[in-house]
């Protein structure tokens, strides 16, 4: 549904032997997800004012984009088409409840300060849009490099943008402080617009530097009316 | 039970902590559907419905996992609840405004993956709010993710008739944008108490 350019194209090659790095390199370079598809951004701006909580989200988001795609890929032949949107939301609410309890588990303070954002995995569309577009269809190592790959990509990127926002906020680096006492930290960094502004630095970067060129091979059409049909 | 007055709840849920500019909720739709005002405003107000339905079904489903002791369920129900619901006001809209349906096409159906709801709701739950007061947070809540879009959708109207250099163009400015309506939004915090 979101990717449908990626999806057709991923369709298009699958049975063929796709090398496990391509298909990991992908997702972490080509078709990251947060700075070429756009995808998933709630958790990334929300969450990402510091470099710890961002490494925190990215990973659990990662776990269970790895855990979905293999249950979508090894009951892809059971699920049947007319329900496979609800059982897939299905599917990743159970991972998020079991990765929910896990962090509460093993550290009540972290818990805290991601808050309603870990239950918010579910509605990660990059999730259910890796599963759509590329677990339902392939077997199950291919689904698993592939979620490592995206799930590696979403991870740079989150840990790209928390650690510009905590250095820049507070002029530390999880928690240490690096920039030494006297710097004035700008506080807006740590605040809802600096997640904004740093991320729209970030894709400023990238298209000045170039944008992906892949990214304009594989057809991904205008990024507004993407997101649009995905909404 | 929260024993906030419903004022105070509104205007927290609508302006000082808005779900777009300052939770980051739902920017899904925020980015993609901003493109034109009346479309703006017309999602805006099936979120808020959604929202609104959601917000009651929400409050009757924490008092059912709370009779049956299994807190655990909270989150898979709560999907499966405004999936439904969606599907439910998707088809009294079909029946009762076919204009409507066909202007909002296929965001009817893609609000179930919208996390500006499944966050109210969320909100609501660990906040501890009652009936009345989760109705007020969610109508507060969605009145402010409309605001948010028509305002942006205003913005960018006019910003496509600007000369804007390419490096800029795109996702890159309207992510700008909504930093700088973010800042301005902050200048609420303290209003209310």
């Amino acid at each position: 549904m979101s990717m449908g350019a990626a999806g057709t194209q991923t369709a298009a090659t699958d049975g063929s032997a796709v090398p496990a790095t391509d298909e990991f390199l992908k997702g972490v370079w080509k078709q990251n997800p947060v700075f070429v598809q756009v995808l998933g951004m709630c958790p990334v701006l929300a969450v990402s004012n510091t470099a710890t909580n961002a490494l925190a989200m990215g990973s659990a988001t990662m776990a269970v984009l790895v855990l979905s795609n293999l249950a979508v890929s090894c009951l892809r032949q059971v699920i049947p088409p007319q329900v496979r949107i609800v059982t897939y939301i299905l599917i990743i609410a159970t991972l998020v409840t079991i990765v929910d309890h896990l962090i509460q588990a093993w550290s009540v303070e972290l818990h805290r300060a991601l808050g309603a954002f870990i239950s918010l995995i579910v509605v990660n569309c990059l999730i259910l849009g890796r599963a759509e577009a590329l677990a339902a269809h392939s077997s199950p190592l291919r689904a698993l490099w592939d979620a490592l790959g995206m799930g590696t990509g979403f991870l740079l990127a989150l840990f790209c943008l928390g650690a510009v926002r905590e250095l820049i906020g507070s002029g530390s680096l999880f928690g240490v402080s690096v920039l030494g006492p006297q710097y004035q930290g700008w506080v807006v960094m740590m605040l809802p617009p600096g997640g904004f502004f740093v991320l729209a630095g970030w894709l400023m970067l990238f298209s000045w530097v170039g944008r992906p060129a892949h990214a304009v091979a594989a057809g991904l059409p205008d990024r507004a009316s993407e997101l649009g049909r995905k909404a | 039970m929260n024993q906030e007055p419903l004022w105070s709840i509104f205007i927290g849920s609508a302006l000082i902590n808005n779900f777009v500019l300052a939770y980051f909720l739902g920017l899904c739709p925020f980015l993609g559907v901003s493109g034109r005002l009346t479309t703006a405003f017309r999602m805006g107000l099936a979120v808020t419905v959604v929202m609104i339905i959601a917000a009651v079904c929400g409050y009757g489903l924490r008092w059912l996992l709370a009779v049956l002791n299994a807190p655990y369920l909270s989150l898979i129900s709560l999907i499966a609840v405004i999936a439904s619901t969606v599907q439910v006001v998707e088809m009294a809209v079909r029946k009762f405004s076919p204009a409507l349906f066909r202007a909002l096409g296929i965001f009817l159906p893609l609000m179930t993956t919208n996390c500006a709801i499944l966050g109210s709701v969320l909100f609501q739950s660990n906040r501890g709010l009652g009936m009345v007061q989760s109705l007020v947070f969610a109508a507060g809540a969605g009145l402010g993710f409309t605001l948010a879009l028509v305002l942006m959708a205003g913005l960018r109207e006019r910003l496509g008739l600007a000369r804007t250099p390419d490096v800029v163009r795109g996702t890159a400015l309207t992510l700008v944008i909504a930093g700088i309506l973010s800042m301005a939004f902050m200048g609420f915090s303290g209003l209310g108490g």
